[in-house]
């Protein structure tokens, strides 16, 4: 009894960025997580190739920067994120979210950490953070696989913003990595309720659904204009505004009501997360 | 609150610990005492709430009503601090698939503020070792047979020094050679000097490793205490082995006890009559004719009747009192009524028997 006593009474404790890491580690050791971010890295190759395929007319049909692309391989990437910010970037956000805590229920893993023990608190923290790790992850992917096919496919020269003044191959980099930031803080708030039913469920499957399902309902309300009252409060209002850091000087006012409305949006899932979570019979 | 004033220091403690789902109460009102150092079973059938019970003791679940109290500390409110004192298998392992065993331990343990991550690796592979997992150790815990990862649920338990180890049916899917690893590992914990929990439902198991236990019936705690304790509580029998087979029954109910019907009523009779009695009719018949160590068995409990609810009731060890006449007094009386005794037995009760006693027969005991 001795030993075993007294080694308890002089282990520190530590600051716990050992389970930090290792969510990481679980989360980018996972076949799955790398899955999601190859396929979102196929689409910005998709929509360079087919418009490397069909170069020869650039017509007026889809997105206004389209036909600037055979014209400039860099927005291959804006193109390419353009398209997966409704969709494809929520769907991937959903699956990692909903993951979080009912994941770990139905492999039983939630027990044994819990008793390891992790707080409660404690572990619902590391696994937002690691979701917001997998945001950036994934928008950083759309972004780097749209730059290096446009690269690959086109040529790549000095960008005109919107505002009409012309900047640098890295400046416009640089403004690449700005909207890739901005699409990974668009996407917190969706995080935030896919962790708060994940905490509802021990089914991760039904967690991740969910999720999906309602940003793609916030898109649908923002898109009714009888609801114009509502559409500030959308999570997904600000999603594609992201024009804005396109201009110079750099507009910074849609940044920051984007960071506010979603920084609302993770307080408060984040908090039903935490009323539920912590007081939450683990039976599974 | 702990409570210095009790003798032996307790490692678990439960008061009134309740657990009430919806409108079933699945914990009813249980006061565990684990001594500290013993090996502890907790018996009950499939559905009795022993699992209901090792969650709430791991602040898994909460209580509805009752107070906690591991190793001292009040539970759930000092988890953090008492946990990691704490190695548990609960319910089955738990592990992700797409991890090596190796990598699953290093999560677990990472988890663990109060484990040094500088020992990890070795901790990790001394507790693999210890389960017989190295050659499997950089396997996916995807391969791993149920078996396999049973002993990799009980490596996570072993990952830093325990004063407590808390084992949720150990050898579920373990084959016999996994099932004595586990008994001997279990023995290796208690020499080292931690309290060992093991909840089962097979006796056997919990014959041959513990010291004490206790007995979950739908929800109550219907007895607990050492082994001995329990066995003295349980019905000892008599079994008298005579060709005078109704004539040893009159005097066994004069005595007060209640002998077993003619024709081996009693399932124990019959199961102790084994296969070396003959039928009883021709025994009886035969008389005297028959063959000098031929009989029919007779058996009795030898508690006197009533007395036994009262028994299981209360803490075991209560008065020999609740026995019925000795059994010198009653081979005495057999003799002197003439009954030729030719075998005469003082059957202990097995745990089985107690634990049938307790917790009834068949497949319907937990509503």
């Amino acid at each position: 009894m001795l030993p075993s006593e007294s080694s308890v009474a002089t282990r520190r404790k530590s600051a716990g960025w050992a389970l930090m890491g290792s969510e990481l580690a679980v989360l980018f050791r996972r076949r799955r997580t790398w899955v999601m971010l190859a396929a979102l890295a196929l689409i910005p190759v998709l929509v360079a190739v087919a418009v490397r395929l069909s170069s020869a007319g650039s017509s007026g049909r889809g997105p206004a920067f389209i036909g600037q692309i055979s014209e400039n391989g860099l927005f291959v990437a804006l193109v390419a994120l353009t398209i997966c910010i409704p969709l494809f970037l929520p769907l991937t956000v959903g699956v990692v979210a909903g993951d979080t805590i009912a994941g770990e229920a139905s492999l039983g893993t939630l027990r044994y950490l819990l008793v390891s023990p992790v707080g409660r608190t404690r572990l619902l923290v590391v696994k937002f953070v690691a979701a917001m790790a997998f945001c950036l992850a994934a928008t950083i992917m759309v972004v780097l696989a749209g730059v290096l096919i446009g690269a690959a496919l086109f040529q790549i020269g000095p960008v005109t913003l919107l505002s009409g003044d012309t900047i640098g191959v890295g400046d416009a980099l640089l403004r690449a990595l700005l909207i890739a930031a901005y699409v990974t803080v668009s996407l917190l708030g969706l995080t935030a309720i896919g962790m708060f039913i994940s905490t509802l469920t021990d089914v991760p499957v039904g967690a991740m659904a969910a999720t999906v399902v309602i940003s793609i309902l916030a898109q649908v309300l923002d898109s009714l204009p009888q609801l114009d009252g509502l559409h500030p409060w959308l999570f997904s209002h600000y999603w594609l505004n992201f024009a804005d850091l396109l201009r110079q000087p750099i507009e910074w006012s849609s940044f920051g009501s984007n960071a506010l409305l979603q920084l609302g949006y993770v307080v408060v899932f984040g908090a039903l997360a935490y009323g539920r979570f912590a007081s939450k019979d683990v039976l599974s | 609150m702990t409570e210095p004033a009790v003798p032996t220091r307790l490692a678990i403690q439960t008061t009134g610990l309740t657990k009430v789902f919806g409108k079933q109460t699945v914990v009813n009102g249980i006061d565990l005492r684990v001594p500290s150092g013993s090996v502890f079973g907790f018996l009950g059938p499939n559905g009795s709430g022993k699992t209901t019970s090792i969650r709430m003791l791991l602040g898994l679940a909460s209580a509805t009503r009752g107070e906690i109290s591991l190793l001292g500390e009040q539970m759930p409110r000092q988890a953090q601090a008492v946990l990691p004192r704490v190695g548990a298998l609960i319910e089955g392992p738990g592990f992700y698939p797409f991890l090596s065993g190796t990598a699953n331990l290093n999560r677990l343990d990472s988890a663990d503020r109060f484990a040094c991550s500088a020992t990890r690796r070795t901790r990790v592979a001394e507790a693999l070792e210890r389960v017989g997992l190295t050659h499997a150790a950089d396997k996916r815990v995807h391969a791993y047979s149920l078996g396999m990862k049973q002993r990799l649920g009980i490596a996570n338990a072993l990952l830093t020094p325990r004063e407590l180890i808390v084992l949720d049916e150990p050898t579920n899917g373990l084959d016999p050679q996994g099932t004595r690893e586990v008994r001997n590992l279990v023995r290796s914990l208690t020499a080292e000097g931690t309290t060992v929990f093991v909840s089962s439902h097979l006796l056997a198991e919990i014959e041959q490793m513990c010291t004490h236990a206790a007995v979950m019936r739908a929800g109550t705690l219907v007895a607990q205490g050492s082994l001995d304790e329990l066995r003295r509580e349980g019905q000892a029998r008599v079994r008298v082995l005579t060709p005078d087979a109704a004539a040893a029954r009159r005097v066994l109910a004069e005595l007060g006890l209640r002998p077993d019907a003619p024709g081996g009523g009693m399932p124990g009779g019959t199961s102790a009559s084994g296969g070396g009695s003959v039928g009883p009719e021709s025994a009886d018949a035969g008389g005297a004719a028959g063959h000098p160590l031929d009989g029919e068995v007779v058996t009795a409990p030898l508690t006197a009747p009533g007395s036994h609810e009262e028994g299981a009731e209360s803490a075991a060890g209560t008065a020999d009192g609740a026995y019925g006449p000795a059994p010198d007094v009653i081979v005495a009386a057999l003799v002197a009524a003439d009954v030729r005794v030719r075998g005469f037995a003082v059957e202990r009760a097995t745990l089985e028997d107690l634990f049938v006693a307790l917790t009834g027969e068949g497949f319907d005991v937990a509503q």
